[in-house]
């Protein structure tokens, strides 16, 4: 089981992104086993397709879920989710890759395919879908701890009714200041920099309270 | 079992149409209590302590209520009872959400979101502070302590107000009459603080 982040984070959420690849469900036994000890928003996602999926990762403890892939394939699956859980629990996961033409796609099963969908248009019929978040993770900036992709965020942030989390790229305190102020994102994701305390929660949220950063301590 | 669950704290969770309880469970059972979710309201008039919770929209789940005569079962409940999110909007008069009369334990009325602001959505879904904090529901909570909320509509500033957040607007995020405690905020997620007023109520 992988250490449950700082008492200091403000909410988890846990990925499966291999499920929907090898065609397996999320194993709602070790959501129910994290779940136990979470005080924070916990959000589940990986080869969700159903609402009886849902229903059993909600069942063991999940707060919210995050649909990506299978939403994509039947976007009618957001609506359905929305209409019987409320939207708030309805997050959309989006990976997008920005082009050589300047356009950011929408890219499906863990980033190995490509769509012809511009990450925007997906976004905002999610949210007309009944989304209630986007998880937006830029494939062009994952991994790099370069920074996170901040005109992207802010396109979707600006102009989507809904909360938007940015993904991918954060590597420093600085990254977390630039998306939150440049690209005026609801919340931002990180993973290994805090897996690998490459960067300690606590301090990160000082740095941002110092900058002026409107964050939960 | 745990000790508390057979002595002081029998503690239970209204089981109706509305939400996601297996996180109240799981919090409660971080801080070593084992909660019984009923509908059996022999079992719940019996409780030391009675939790309504709830996520989902106000009129089915008041007509849910008044089918199992569960709506006349928790006004006459004299035992401290902790309404959350959805269960405290229930708890309070009336709710523009569809349009539906609610239980009248609090005078408070509940709203939807105007926000005038752009950069403010609805629902709001985060974390926010929580201030001008009373009773001993607050004991040892900071003014000003961060919980986590998740709602499109709000409940009025009244003489029932025991904790008040800013969104667009100043409104109740804590109500208290008698017996009766509603939070706004989602206790069971909200971190340290969460737990410590979770921990309050089971000490009223």
């Amino acid at each position: 089981m992988p250490e449950i982040p700082s008492c200091w984070a403000r909410c988890m959420v846990f990925l499966d992104i291999t499920a929907t690849i090898e065609k397996r469900k999320t194993l709602s036994k070790l959501v129910n086993r994290i779940a136990h000890h979470i005080n924070i928003p916990f959000t589940v996602g990986g080869g969700i397709s159903s609402v009886e999926d849902v229903s059993i990762l909600l069942q063991n403890g999940a707060d919210k879920i995050s649909v990506n892939t299978s939403a994509f394939k039947n976007p009618q699956l957001i609506n359905d989710l929305a209409n019987e859980f409320g939207s708030q629990c309805v997050v959309l996961a989006i990976d997008a890759r920005q082009e050589e033409d300047g356009e950011w796609y929408v890219y499906l099963n863990g980033g190995r395919t490509k769509t012809n969908r511009i990450c925007f248009d997906w976004a905002k019929h999610g949210v007309m879908l009944g989304a209630g978040e986007i998880l937006l993770t830029s494939m062009n900036h994952d991994g790099t701890k370069q920074g996170f992709a901040i005109d992207i965020t802010k396109q979707l942030a600006e102009n989507l009714p809904v909360p938007v989390i940015a993904s991918g790229g954060g590597g420093s305190m600085q990254h977390f200041v630039d998306v939150f102020e440049s690209a005026s994102a609801d919340a931002a994701l990180a993973a290994s920099i805090f897996h690998f305390k490459e960067v300690a929660i606590p301090e990160l949220k000082l740095f941002l309270k110092r900058k002026n950063v409107d964050v939960r301590l | 079992m745990h000790p508390n669950a057979n002595s002081k704290n029998r503690v239970v969770i209204i089981k109706y149409n509305a939400g996601n309880i297996q996180s109240v469970l799981f919090a409660l059972e971080r801080i070593g209590v084992e909660a019984e979710v009923t509908d059996d309201t022999k079992i719940i008039q019996s409780a030391d302590r009675v939790i309504f919770p709830g996520v989902g929209e106000a009129s089915t789940a008041m007509h849910y209520l008044k089918e199992r005569g569960l709506d006349t079962l928790i006004k006459r409940l004299k035992q401290p009872v902790l309404g959350i999110c959805l269960g405290m909007q229930l708890m309070c008069r009336y709710s523009e959400e569809n349009a539906t009369d609610c239980l009248g334990i609090f005078d408070e009325k509940v709203k939807k979101f105007r926000v005038q602001s752009s950069e403010l959505k609805v629902p709001q879904i985060g974390w926010n502070s929580i201030s001008s904090l009373k009773t001993t529901l607050f004991s040892g909570v900071m003014d000003n302590s961060f919980c986590y909320f998740v709602h499109s509509y709000y409940a009025s500033i009244g003489e029932h107000t025991i904790a008040t957040t800013n969104y667009d607007q100043p409104y109740s995020s804590g109500l208290h009459r008698d017996n009766f405690y509603g939070v706004q905020f989602h206790p069971e997620k909200s971190a340290e603080v969460g737990e410590q007023i979770l921990k309050n109520f089971l000490a009223l």
